[in-house]
């Protein structure tokens, strides 16, 4: 996601605001609260969702739970906080929440002038294109003379805009600034595609289309939006625990080491993952927290690949492939440093 | 009169110098949000100034009445979306005011259906949230109007699908100019043919019939102009092409809502205006026009509605200014509005609260604009006392 709205809210907050607080280091008081504040999407389908009795459950909130399992143990030591994509980055900066979970894009602004570190993308995602099938177009580069619904004040407008001048297209724009309300206008037919992050577009088309077989993605991806967890300045111990967390996921599927079989790869005699799950000691430490703390991520939440199956993946509604998030092993973009 | 004192306890030294101090106040606590803000922007490093405004917007504009593309500026974009707010608020105070007449006065009807009918229609509409009906209106034609390749046709040329309304509209032609030139001066000659007329039924007691003779003039003149350029009839006729009808003029759901919407609601409370306008005319009045020989339609016309107009034109003014404040819901159904537009401008630079101060300037100008004329107006209708 990428609604750069840093602007209206960060202007407001700057009219009344005498000075960000800084609560102490952050990791020092999620340790002492007991608990990691987590900002969410307040609802989007394989990425954070409540169900009807208030859990979430989703790819971003998984990685909250992996945190709360690296500090505390235990992945259920997590409290949620849903936030639009104007609200985010105040809640974030103003230490209300502790880390931003939230499909949110990297980018060179907001991992500055926002005071935002950025943990590992989680997620490499892309703006895409939906069409009714019926439509029958196979490329974007058909959608000559189209008209396109678009959600408002997202860097999504502007490359929309660019890639139609870049090909020499015309399009019409129907702009609306409520999610809901642009999903209702292309689902009645007001447009002939929908564009917004390929993730997005098949969260819609599972949670919202009458019949989602109906509705196609363009196979054109037209730019990049890595959707990674994001911390404030000024805590890098904080910021290592939340990078971490996102690695031990990686280098648990690197390993083959899953929830299910992970007893049986502490009796390996492999040195890797001897450090990795804290047989042999040193790596907790060194992140100042438990030393089974890797053993806890994967036992409780899961490695990568399990999540990415989990909540989008190929037998979930939203059938997404690996693609760009296979591991590089596997000619995907996930990789992790060594655990040493 | 005492000499003045300098002691609070001198009634002219106490009102200056608590008047001094709410002025103190006011200033002191605009000056600090102001030095605070741009204490925190600096703070933060968010840019300041309007130098955007020069910079490329690279994002495009759904309807336009001027040529735009996504390589103009920001400055234009925010002109773009400026005509796109004077032109509902134009075409909306226009049609509200002929809806909301016509409705006021058939409230006030003999016929129990008519008013009956009136009545239902100001009370439905008043007490809806404006919000509501935009979405309505905009989802009767995107969910209630058939697909692009389904079109109606009620008209030849003429499709009406959920992507709005497709009309077949004159070639470019230098014959429509010298028609419109020709228009103006058929009212200017309207406006002297009245003036004589008045005046000799004045001088002599004939009457003339001016009706006639307007529609002669506004239509025939045009006509005859029209026929000197050689009678073009050349259309561009929309047709299907590719996603979309291509060629004609295309009336968009966005703006059929956000017209019909604001045009409805407003009625309704100028309907209200004109009813208790009417209402504040003496009956006697109508009983005197009646004695003089008038009929219904006369005594209306020549008698109480040009009394009523008195007291109907300032709370009037009022609905024109909520009409055009109300054009900004256009955001929460599509149309490129001076909001939407400002919107999205704040989003891509971060300025907001120069992108918020242009808004505001705006609006303020518009509604000052409309104020003006309408208080020239009312003075020029007021009762002139002997």
């Amino acid at each position: 996601m990428k609604k750069t709205i840093l602007a209206a809210t960060a202007a407001a907050a700057a009219t009344f605001a005498i000075s960000t607080a800084q609560a102490g280091p952050t990791f020092d008081a999620v340790k002492a609260k007991g608990f990691v504040q987590c900002g969410v999407n307040a609802g989007l389908a394989g990425f954070s969702n409540p169900d009807s009795a208030g859990a979430w459950s989703g790819l971003d909130v998984d990685f909250c739970r992996a945190v709360a399992a690296a500090v505390f143990g235990d992945a259920t030591k997590v409290k949620y906080t849903p936030l639009s994509a104007q609200q985010r980055f105040p809640a974030i900066q103003s230490g209300e929440v502790d880390i931003l979970s939230r499909n949110t894009t990297w980018s060179l602004t907001r991992d500055t002038a926002l005071g935002l570190n950025f943990a590992p993308t989680t997620y490499y995602d892309g703006q895409g294109f939906m069409a009714p099938k019926k439509l029958g177009v196979k490329s974007a580069k058909e959608l000559n003379g189209a008209t396109v619904c678009v959600q408002s004040g997202t860097t999504t407008e502007l490359n929309l805009a660019d890639y139609f001048r870049a090909n020499n297209m015309t399009f019409k724009p129907v702009v609306i600034e409520a999610l809901d309300e642009v999903s209702a206008a292309y689902f009645a037919g007001r447009c002939d595609v929908y564009t917004s992050d390929a993730s997005q577009l098949a969260g819609i088309r599972a949670a919202v289309a009458s019949n989602p077989t109906d509705h196609v993605l363009l196979p054109e991806i037209i730019s990049k939006e890595p959707l990674a967890p994001a911390v404030r300045h000024g805590d890098d111990q904080w910021f290592d625990v939340v990078k971490w967390a996102v690695y031990a996921t990686i280098t648990a599927e690197e390993n083959g080491i899953t929830s299910k079989n992970i007893d049986e790869h502490l009796q390996s005699k492999n040195p890797e993952i001897q450090r990795f799950l804290g047989v042999t000691p040193g790596m907790g430490k060194a992140l100042g927290l438990d030393e089974k703390w890797a053993y806890n991520i994967v036992k409780q939440v899961g490695n990568y690949g399990e999540i990415f199956d989990r909540n989008v993946g190929p037998t979930t509604a939203l059938k997404l492939d690996r693609g760009l998030n296979a591991l590089w092993t596997k000619g995907g973009l996930q990789y992790a440093p060594p655990v040493r | 009169m005492a000499q003045t004192r300098l002691s609070l306890n001198d009634p002219v030294t106490r009102g200056l110098f608590y008047q001094a101090l709410v002025i103190g106040g006011v200033v002191a606590v605009g000056w600090y949000l102001i030095h605070n803000t741009l204490t925190n922007l600096e703070s933060r490093s968010i840019a300041t100034g309007y130098s955007f405004l020069e910079r490329e917007a690279s994002f495009a504009i759904g309807e336009t009445l001027i040529d735009y593309s996504p390589a103009d500026s920001y400055g234009r974009a925010l002109l773009v979306g400026l005509l796109n707010t004077l032109k509902v608020s134009a075409i909306g105070i226009a049609l509200a005011t002929v809806l909301g007449v016509v409705v006021g006065i058939a409230r006030l009807s003999k016929n129990f259906l008519v008013a009956r009918l009136a009545s239902a229609y100001v009370e439905v509409v008043r007490n809806i949230p404006p919000l509501l009906q935009l979405f309505f209106w905009y989802a009767l034609i995107t969910e209630g109007m058939p697909a692009v390749r389904q079109a109606l046709e009620p008209l030849p040329g003429v499709f009406l699908t959920q992507r709005g309304l497709w009309m077949p509209v004159p070639l470019a032609d230098p014959a429509w100019k010298a028609m419109g030139v020709a228009f103006i001066a058929a009212c200017f000659a309207l406006w002297g043919v009245k003036r004589w007329a008045a005046a000799r039924q004045a001088r002599t007691g004939q009457p003339f019939p001016l009706f006639a003779a307007g529609a002669g003039l506004l239509a025939g003149v045009p006509f005859v102009v029209w026929l000197a350029y050689g009678a073009p009839t050349a259309m561009s006729v929309p047709e299907l092409r590719g996603f979309n009808f291509v060629g004609g003029v295309n009336l968009s759901p966005e703006f059929f809502a956000i017209l019909v919407g604001l045009t409805v609601y407003t009625s309704a409370f100028i309907a209200e205006v004109v009813r208790s306008g009417i209402l504040a005319v003496n009956w006697g009045q109508t009983e005197a026009s009646r004695a003089l020989g008038l009929n219904n339609a006369q005594a209306l016309r020549l008698v109480v509605l040009p009394q009523a107009l008195r007291v109907i034109i300032p709370p009037v003014t009022s609905q024109y200014l909520n009409l055009t404040k109300n054009t900004s819901l256009a955001l929460a159904i599509g149309y490129p509005d001076l909001v939407s537009i400002a919107n999205t401008v704040i989003n891509q630079t971060g300025q907001a609260i120069e992108g918020v101060a242009i808004i505001m300037g705006v609006y303020l100008s518009i509604s000052l604009a409309i104020s003006l004329f309408m208080n020239w107006y009312n003075k020029k209708i007021a009762l002139v006392e002997r």
